[in-house]
Parts: structure tokens; C-alpha cells; sequence
């Protein structure tokens, strides 16, 4: 299969960190034994004056700058060399878009589905191209040891391969706001066959739609569908529900009907929910998306 | 500080013509100067600790523990302003500088004692700017104290008002280097020429020139935020054809700098310590002195080893990755030099020794785990994770804030004619020691397994050594707490401290306890240098 042929990302830095490490660990251990047995050795209750003045060496001062410009340098050489095999995508690496925004990833496939998760075949390069909505945020998958910014306005993109299947963790490495920590989602890495099947599949209507909306613009990255408290309060339940806002800086009560969650929506600063930051990007989801998430809310008991 | 214990000291607690707060505001004598920076910073130390404190106890567990996502992201920004800003950067220079460089010099006072007044006054004016945003307008910035754009552009919280403090800050911050560049080259006694130079002078030297040329950049910058926030110019907005991450190459050309104004002071001090607790000559004392400047200049132009992941040209990561491990070299020259000076000393382990070994131990950690940062492939990974905060902690406080410390147990009981106890403060540090590597060493392994920095909450799978964590930061306060409270009691209330116990060569010990206001009752010729401990008058 020529997929194996590609080294992976992970398989490219982690010698790297192994002679770093390695080279670091001798040169510590160096200093804090020569530190220790000179304050042993040459005590004061041990040697009450000192049995030397001496106060340079040339011939040192030459040797330890000399070697530490080798390693170094070759510390330089190696890291460089394998960044490039960071930056550098394999030929017919699959194509995704990663949309980035406060605080949630969307991930948009080339036959257009999307999701709130990376899905991805095993064994075939992925290259991630990284578009973000608003505030620069990081792409950063720890156990393929890659990370990109995503800035606005600014192509950046990122790459890698999943050598097996299973479940990775995917942060926003980048700090963004109130919700950092929750803009956290996976790689799901899938066998070819499995994945072609998921990538064929198209949302249903009703329910599944109404849900894949709310992954698509993000709202789910700081509310919950489950009671679960996030950066936002929870959906569920949440229709009809009476809600205590602060509206031009005055307490009020209201109940969560259509009118309401159309403003919560398009101008969330008109009115903050009690106890929660005012701190929610206004939405300029198109009319046909806004009635299909209020009808998918008022179901969600 | 209480008058009555500072009336008894003499010298130059008493010996003014005014009295009460006005005989030290409005001083212009260096040693006063140095006194009311030195209870500025250590007193934003002391706040910034606490927040500190409270960063590690939320991230004791996963999920919300005592406060909240908005209230955290506050506590790590105000900790970084105010640990960076008003604790480091002026820590070491604005209040040791000021009470031992021109002494040091065998000078009366610096070269413009009135500037060196209004950089108080600025420093001042800028701290309580910065204060009084935490609590107006929109609440306590959240953005970090890098202050990304377009988020810091966006939020609501008090930004402007807060970067506004750090612009005055930055102005007192460049009249104390331009003061002490000045001092330096024409205030020297006769006899001291530049070899003859104390090695903390001579990275007070190197630190000015950072501090005058690379300062001035940052104000630019974040004028040019407040600017974007208040008239919306569009500079950084990308939707109005600006560059976010211009903003980050503007921020990091002082802001790379800046850590050199940070740790060349620290390194300094040790240099200063080390041979006279060892009763030997500095090794190699002109490599120590040439390795500051060659620090000094190349620390200037590698500020791009923060933006590898920003979207920064390729060619841009190979520059800058090269000249980041230049800057390595110089670094190591030093930490050899150190170590060889103990060959065949004397070496007597006392408080300030004590401080400034563990110094070299703990900026040599940060040093090396600087390499993994500084090379281009392993930095991909670690980059914006705790492996950075662990790395930056062990070199700002491993070094600078130990050095800090250092300084305090040499220099302090010199300037209060009282001493503090030695077993509470070998106690202190031996907390301060290890409860520092069980917290950042720790830190650095979280960021090796991908947790990145800045976050609320986390996953399960690093709730264990995040409690480990926070449990070393308990052991690091308690050391502090008992280092800070001896070095007070004593050094109000301590055993008198006179003439010169341990026997330093540099021109401060030749001088009365506490130093008279004029520091020397006749100019001095200096006839050795700075270690000579031969013949150089010492009992």
C-alpha cells in the first residue's frame, strides 16, 4: 500500500525531542555535578582558604565556547530538517477546511458535509486548510505533534496522517477569550472503507438537521443539549423556560419564546442572561437556518 | 516603614532636609530612590504571587473549582502585567541598581539624580494606572498580557486603560537606562576603568542599552492598539486589510528583548555573589562581561521564536531559530564561568550563596528546555502549552526572582545595618527550592503530554499532575511567605550588621553601614579590581 510509505508527522519530530532531551540531560547533570562536588571538595570548613586565585583560562574559555556553538548548531541543523518535513504535504493529501470561531471548530469536506469533528482515513495524508472567523486561534493536535495558528484573514494550513484508527484530541492552542479551554473537539481516525461510508452519508431532516446546524455555526462549543453548564447557558430545556437578562442595565424576567431566541441570536448584547460573561458574537445566520434552529429548540425538552 | 527603627540606623535613613513621606518622594538620593522601588516591587510580588496562588488552585481539578472561565483569564493576565511590568522588568535594575551602581562606581549619586526621580514618578503614575483599570470600565483585561489583536481589539473589558499603564511604565523604564548609560561612562572614580567594573555594573550596562533602544517599540505598539480600539484605524484588523500578525512581530521586538532586561541584572548579581562566598577571583571575569553585551545584542533579533506557528514564513522560522541558538552560546559561557569560579575556593553556603547556586540550576533547566522551544520542529509541539510556562517560570523566577532574592540577603542588611536570621532563611529557601521544581517541572511534563496554556479547564487525563502541580505551588508560597517575613523582622529588628563579614572587594563594603548620603566621605581611587580579595584590605 503506498499509504506507508509516508512518514508521519510524529514519526518526523520525535527523534528530535529524543537527542534534545538526550543532549540537555548530559549537559545538566554535567553542571550540577561539577556545582556539587566543588561546594563538597572545596568547603569552608573543609578548605578555609582558598588553594588557588586563579582567574581565567584561555585555553577553556575557547573550548567551551567552541563546543556548545557545535552542538548547538547541531541541534539547529536536526530541528530545522525536520520541521520541513512538517511544512512540506504530500502529494494527494485529502483537502479540509477547519472554520474556526468563538469557541468551536467546523470542519467542511470537499462534497460539502461538515462536522464538529475531524474525521479522517487512516493511512492517507490530510492536509487542514485554516480559515478563522474572527480572533487568531490554534490548531493543535498533540498526539500528531502539529499545531498551527489560525489567523484571520491569513491562508495557513497544516498537515498530517493518522498511522491508526482511533480517537485524538484536538485543542485551541491559540488563547481566544472566555471559552479557550471548552474549543476542544477530536480527530476521529477511521479505517479507509468507514470513512468513505461516513463521508457518503447526508444529514436527515428534521432533528439531525436542526442539530447540524448548531454545529455548523458553532454554538455548541458553549452550549450544551444535555443541562450541561458551558461558557453559555444549556438549550435544554430552555424554550418557554423563564429566564431572568439584564437589559439596558435593568433586571428583568422574560419567557424564552421565538422573539426571544431570535434576538439571543442576531444581537445577544441586547439582553445577558444572569450569570453568564456578555460575551457571545452576534450570529448572521441566514432566516431559512434561524427558524430551523428555533424549531429544533423548542423540541429540545 | 517605621521611622523610629530608621531614625536609629543612620546614615542615610537620617540625614535629609525634609521629613516624613516628602523626605522620600521627593528625594533625589539614589539609596532612597532604590528603597521606595525596592517596596514597589516587592510589594507587586507579593500581589502577583497571590494570583499566581490562585491560577494553580483553580487548576487543581478539572472543571470550574473556585472561580470562573472569565475571572481566570483575568487572574492570568493581571499576574502576567503585573509580575512582567511592574515586578521584573523594574525588580532588579530600578531597585538594586539604584542603591549599589553608583557606590559601586564610586560615584555620590547617579548622573541625573532628578530624572532618576521622575522615573519614580512615572513608575508610580503607571502602577496605579494600571490598577485602577482592573477594577473601571469593563473589568480586568482578559486578553493575556500579550495583548493579541484582533481579540484585545475586541473584548470589552478595560484594555485600553491598562496598556496605557504600561506605556507610561515604559517611559520610566528607558529614563533609568538612559540615567544609568550616563553614569556608567562619566561618573567613574578615578582608577575604575572598565575592567575594573563590577560585573552586576556591567550588566546594568547591557540591560540600559536594551532597555533605551527596544522600549520605545512597545510603546509604539500599544499606542497603536489603543488607537485600533478607539478610533478603529484598522491596522491589525485583517477585515479592514491589517495584519494580526504584524501586531505579534511589533509586540516581541521589545517583548524578546524585554527578558533580557529581566535575567541580565540576575546574572549579575551572581556574578557578583559567587566570588565572594568562594574568597576567589571571578573565572574568566571578561567573557562574563563581553557574554552581557553579546547577549544584549543578539537577544535583540530573535524575537520571531515565538511566532513559529503564527503563519510566518518558513524562511522566517530558519532565521530565527539560527540566531536563537546563538544567543544559547553566551548563556552557557556564563553558567561555566560561574561553576569554575568555586574551583579551589572557600566556598561558605550562606543565604545569599545559597540563592545564587540554585540560580544557576534553575536558569540552566530553563536555558536547556529554551533549546527545545528554540528549535524549529520540537517547538511546533510545545509551543503554547504549559512546557512554555514551565520553561519561562524556571528563567523569570528561577532566575530573576531567586537572583532577587540573592540580592536581598548580600546587599539589604548593607543598606539596613540590621541582618536577618540565617536558619529561617536557609529553611525558607530550601521550601522555595523544592516546591518550585515540583510546581514548574511538573508544568513542563503537562506541556510534553499537550496541555496547552491558558486553559480554564482540562481534560482527565492531566488532572494528576496538575494536582501535583498545585501542590508544589503551596510548598513555593509557604517558602516565600518565611524567606520575606525574616528578611523584615530582620532587617528592622535583626542583630546589627556592620562593616564587611563577608568580605566583598567591590566598593560598597568600604563604605560606613548604612551608607552615608553622600556614600563617601572622599572620593576614592580604586587601586584593584572588583575580586582581588588579596590585598585588597579585607579582614
Amino acid at each position: 500500500m503506498e499509504n506507508q510509505l509516508i512518514t508521519s508527522t510524529q514519526q518526523a519530530v520525535d527523534p528530535v525531542f529524543t537527542f534534545l532531551f538526550g543532549a540537555c540531560l548530559v549537559l545538566l547533570l554535567g553542571i550540577t555535578a561539577t556545582m556539587v562536588y566543588f561546594v563538597v571538595r572545596y568547603r569552608r570548613s573543609k578548605n578555609p582558604e582558598p588553594t588557588s586565585q586563579v582567574s581565567g583560562s584561555p585555553l577553556l574559555e575557547v573550548v567551551w565556547t567552541v563546543l556548545p556553538t557545535i552542538l548547538v548548531m547541531g541541534m539547529f541543523y536536526y530541528g530545522w530538517t525536520s520541521y520541513l518535513s512538517l511544512r512540506t504535504v504530500p502529494k494527494n493529501a485529502m483537502q479540509v477546511k477547519a472554520e474556526a470561531r468563538m469557541w468551536s471548530w467546523n470542519f467542511v469536506y470537499d462534497n460539502g458535509k461538515q462536522s464538529g469533528k475531524l474525521y479522517v482515513p487512516v493511512g492517507r495524508a490530510v492536509q487542514v486548510n485554516l480559515e478563522s472567523k474572527d480572533v487568531v486561534h490554534g490548531f493543535y493536535v498533540p498526539a500528531f505533534k502539529i499545531k498551527r495558528d489560525v489567523v484571520p484573514g491569513m491562508k495557513n494550513h497544516v498537515w498530517f496522517v493518522a498511522t491508526s484508527p482511533g480517537t485524538y484530541d484536538l485543542f485551541c492552542s491559540q488563547y481566544c477569550g472566555t471559552g479557550h479551554s471548552a474549543m476542544i473537539t477530536t480527530v476521529e481516525a477511521l479505517p479507509p472503507a468507514q470513512f468513505a461510508a461516513w463521508l457518503q452519508q447526508t444529514a436527515a431532516g428534521g432533528a439531525a438537521q436542526g442539530q447540524a446546524l448548531l454545529e455548523k455555526y458553532g454554538c455548541l462549543g458553549c452550549h450544551s443539549l444535555d443541562g450541561t453548564r458551558k461558557v453559555g447557558p444549556t438549550f435544554k430545556g430552555l424554550y418557554g423556560s423563564k429566564v431572568k437578562v439584564e437589559r439596558e442595565k435593568k433586571e428583568e424576567t422574560v419567557t424564552a419564546d421565538d422573539a426571544y431566541l431570535r434576538e439571543s441570536i442576531l444581537n445577544p448584547a441586547a439582553a445577558i442572561v444572569d450569570d453568564y460573561p456578555a460575551v457571545m458574537p452576534p450570529s448572521t445566520m441566514p432566516e431559512a437556518d434561524l427558524k430551523a434552529v428555533i424549531e429544533y429548540l423548542k423540541g429540545l425538552k | 516603614m517605621s521611622q523610629d527603627t530608621a531614625m536609629a540606623q543612620g546614615g542615610f535613613w537620617r540625614d535629609t532636609g525634609r521629613s516624613g513621606i516628602g523626605s522620600w518622594i521627593f528625594s533625589t538620593d539614589h539609596k532612597r530612590i532604590g528603597m521606595m522601588y525596592l517596596y514597589c516591587v516587592l510589594s507587586f510580588f507579593l500581589v502577583g504571587v497571590v494570583l499566581g496562588f490562585l491560577i494553580r488552585l483553580e487548576l487543581i481539578a478539572p472543571g470550574p473549582t473556585i472561580v470562573t472561565a472569565q475571572t481566570y483569564n483575568a487572574l492570568f493576565t493581571v499576574h502576567g502585567v503585573v509580575m512582567i511590568f511592574l515586578f521584573i522588568i523594574p525588580g532588579i535594575p530600578a531597585s538594586f541598581g539604584n542603591l549599589v551602581l553608583p557606590i559601586q562606581l564610586g560615584a555620590r549619586d547617579v548622573a541625573f539624580p532628578r530624572v532618576n526621580l521622575l522615573s519614580w514618578w512615572l513608575y508610580a503614575i503607571g502602577a496605579v494606572i494600571v490598577l485602577v483599570s482592573l477594577f473601571t470600565g469593563g473589568g480586568a483585561p482578559d486578553t493575556g498580557w500579550t495583548f493579541y489583536v484582533p481579540f484585545s481589539a475586541r473584548t470589552s473589558t478595560n484594555v485600553s486603560l491598562a496598556v496605557f499603564g504600561v506605556f507610561v511604565l515604559g517611559f520610566s523604564s528607558i529614563l533609568t537606562g538612559i540615567n544609568f548609560i550616563t553614569t556608567i561612562h562619566r561618573m567613574r572614580a578615578p582608577g575604575m576603568t572598565w575592567t575594573r567594573l563590577p560585573l552586576f555594573t556591567w550588566s546594568l550596562y547591557a540591560t540600559a542599552w536594551v532597555q533605551v533602544l527596544a522600549t520605545p517599540i512597545i510603546a509604539i505598539t500599544l499606542l497603536l492598539v489603543v488607537t485600533e480600539r478607539i478610533l478603529g484605524l484598522g491596522l491589525f484588523d485583517p477585515n479592514r486589510g491589517g495584519d494580526p500578525v504584524m501586531y505579534q512581530h511589533m509586540f516581541w521586538i521589545y517583548s524578546h528583548p524585554a527578558v533580557y532586561i529581566m535575567i541580565l541584572p540576575g546574572m549579575g548579581v551572581i556574578s557578583d555573589i559567587i566570588p565572594v562566598f568562594s574568597r576567589k577571583p571571578i573565572f574568566g571575569y571578561k567573557m562574563i562581561a563581553f557574554s552581557s553585551l553579546a547577549i544584549a545584542a543578539a537577544g535583540s533579533a530573535v524575537w520571531g521564536h515565538h511566532m513559529y506557528t503564527s503563519g510566518m514564513s518558513d524562511l522566517g522560522v530558519l532565521v530565527f531559530s539560527f540566531l536563537t541558538f546563538i544567543v544559547a552560546i553566551p548563556s552557557a559561557i556564563k553558567v561555566f564561568n560561574w561553576v569554575s569560579t568555586m574551583y579551589k575556593g572557600s566556598i561558605s553556603l550562606e543565604a545569599p550563596m545559597l540563592f545564587a547556586l540554585s540560580f544557576i540550576l534553575l536558569f540552566s533547566i530553563g536555558g536547556l528546555s529554551g533549546l527545545i522551544l528554540g528549535a524549529a520542529a520540537t517547538d511546533i509541539h510545545v509551543h503554547d502549552t504549559h512546557f512554555v510556562v514551565g520553561h519561562f517560570h524556571y528563567v523569570m523566577f528561577g532566575g530573576t526572582g531567586f537572583a532577587f532574592f540573592a540580592a536581598a540577603h548580600y546587599w539589604l542588611p548593607k543598606y539596613y545595618g540590621r541582618r536577618y536570621k540565617e536558619k529561617p532563611a536557609i529553611f525558607g529557601w530550601i521550601l522555595m527550592f523544592v516546591g518550585f521544581n515540583v510546581m514548574y517541572f511538573t508544568m513542563q511534563v503537562l506541556g510534553m503530554e499537550g496541555m496547552p496554556r491558558r486553559y480554564y479547564d482540562y481534560l482527565p487525563e492531566f488532572a494528576r499532575l496538575n494536582f501535583v502541580a498545585t501542590v508544589g505551588s503551596w510548598i513555593l508560597v509557604a517558602g516565600i511567605v518565611i524567606v520575606v517575613w525574616n528578611l523584615w523582622r530582620g532587617l528592622f529588628r535583626g542583630e546589627p550588621f556592620t562593616g564587611n563579614p563577608w568580605g566583598g572587594a567591590t566598593l560598597e563594603w568600604s563604605i560606613a553601614t548604612p551608607p552615608p548620603t553622600e556614600n563617601f566621605d572622599e572620593d576614592p581611587v580604586v587601586t584593584h579590581g572588583p575580586y582581588e580579595f588579596k590585598g585588597a584590605g579585607i579582614p
